[in-house]
């Protein structure tokens, strides 16, 4: 990508952004209701969402040539015990990180 | 008048403080580790401010060239904010620019704080909020601006710095899973993604995915609002 390719993709999630965060002002001025579809989505898309983010984070693992996903499911799993332990965000992120640098640059 | 209300905000930011200088170093060094200068992650950090999205960005930087997908791919990351400002219709019904920055600003952490603390008495209400607003945001572009001259100065092996992307978001989604109720959503979007992604492979499943999730709530919705008027 060139720097002004850079700068027209920034943009673009910058719009998003934006858009996300002003549209219910536009939209749905203060005490009018809002759809109950609307509401209905709002509700269940971040579990949804959360999920494909972390596809998302895991697309170019290949389980079929080695090491086989394996670092990923190891820090992963690392992220989860400390997370469900300690239930400290950053701990968790960076307690899984420097486990998953420590594997895939002396281990695997 | 102002003073007053910064000092009555600033107790408030301390915990984003600690956080948002953290994963802001964190992030300003990924974008280092890309080969980025620090001027990316400080720009982005002031005109994206929505950390997940800026980690995001990061990787669709290094890809291939198409707005459209960023574009649609941070309206769905994103899309909770909307659910934010209907939350904040009221509040930030404030007069002047104050507001258009306050709804700019509103990220996951400056809305929780902005929509629960209450400012003591004698203090006005919209500074309150406007600079719990403009302090998270300077945390979270400190950070990112440290770990981006960081990462360009920094000569260690970077190699799987990547996975704190991964990890933020197991993070996020096992704190989901324990505050939901009802996990269907979240199994719904963890199989469709997946097959997805066996589908259309890494470069393209990404849009797709997000049909598919927006379709399967939208005729699962029946059953989740029926479980969800039970809960």
């Amino acid at each position: 990508m060139t720097v002004v390719q850079h700068i027209m993709t920034i943009a673009a999630v910058a719009l998003g952004t934006m858009l996300t965060r002003f549209l219910p002002f536009l939209v749905f001025p203060a005490g009018k209701k809002t759809p109950r579809y609307v509401q209905y989505i709002g509700k269940v898309l971040p579990g949804a969402v959360f999920s494909l983010l972390v596809v998302y984070c895991l697309k170019n693992v290949s389980l079929l040539s080695a090491p086989h996903g394996l670092p990923e499911a190891i820090a992963i799993g690392v992220v989860a015990a400390l997370h469900l332990w300690k239930r400290q965000m950053l701990l968790s992120i960076a307690g899984g990180t420097v486990c998953y640098m420590l594997l895939v640059q002396l281990v695997f | 008048m102002k003073r007053r209300a910064l000092k009555a905000a600033f107790p408030h930011t301390i915990p984003i403080m600690a956080g948002f200088l953290f994963l802001g170093m964190t992030y300003g060094i990924y974008m280092g580790s890309l080969g980025f200068s620090f001027v990316y992650p400080m720009c982005m950090a002031m005109i994206i401010y929505a950390g997940s999205m800026e980690f995001v960005t990061a990787n669709l930087l290094i890809g291939a060239f198409n707005p459209v997908q960023a574009f649609l791919m941070t309206l769905m990351i994103n899309a909770r904010h909307l659910f934010y400002g209907l939350a904040m219709l009221e509040k930030y019904k404030i007069p002047g620019l104050k507001r258009l920055y306050l709804i700019f600003g509103m990220s996951d952490e400056t809305f929780s704080v902005n929509c629960t603390a209450q400012p003591p008495e004698g203090v006005d209400r919209s500074w309150f909020m406007f600079f719990v607003t403009l302090l998270n945001q300077s945390y979270w572009v400190l950070g990112a601006t440290i770990g981006g001259l960081f990462g360009m100065v920094l000569n260690f092996n970077t190699e799987g710095l990547d996975f704190v992307m991964t990890a933020m978001f197991v993070v996020i989604f096992i704190e989901n899973w324990l505050k939901e109720k009802d996990h269907t959503s979240a199994l719904t979007g963890l199989g469709i993604s997946v097959m997805c992604l066996v589908l259309f492979g890494a470069d393209g499943f990404i849009i797709p995915a997000m049909g598919c999730i927006l379709l399967a709530l939208t005729l699962l919705r029946p059953r989740l609002e029926k479980g969800g008027e039970a809960a």
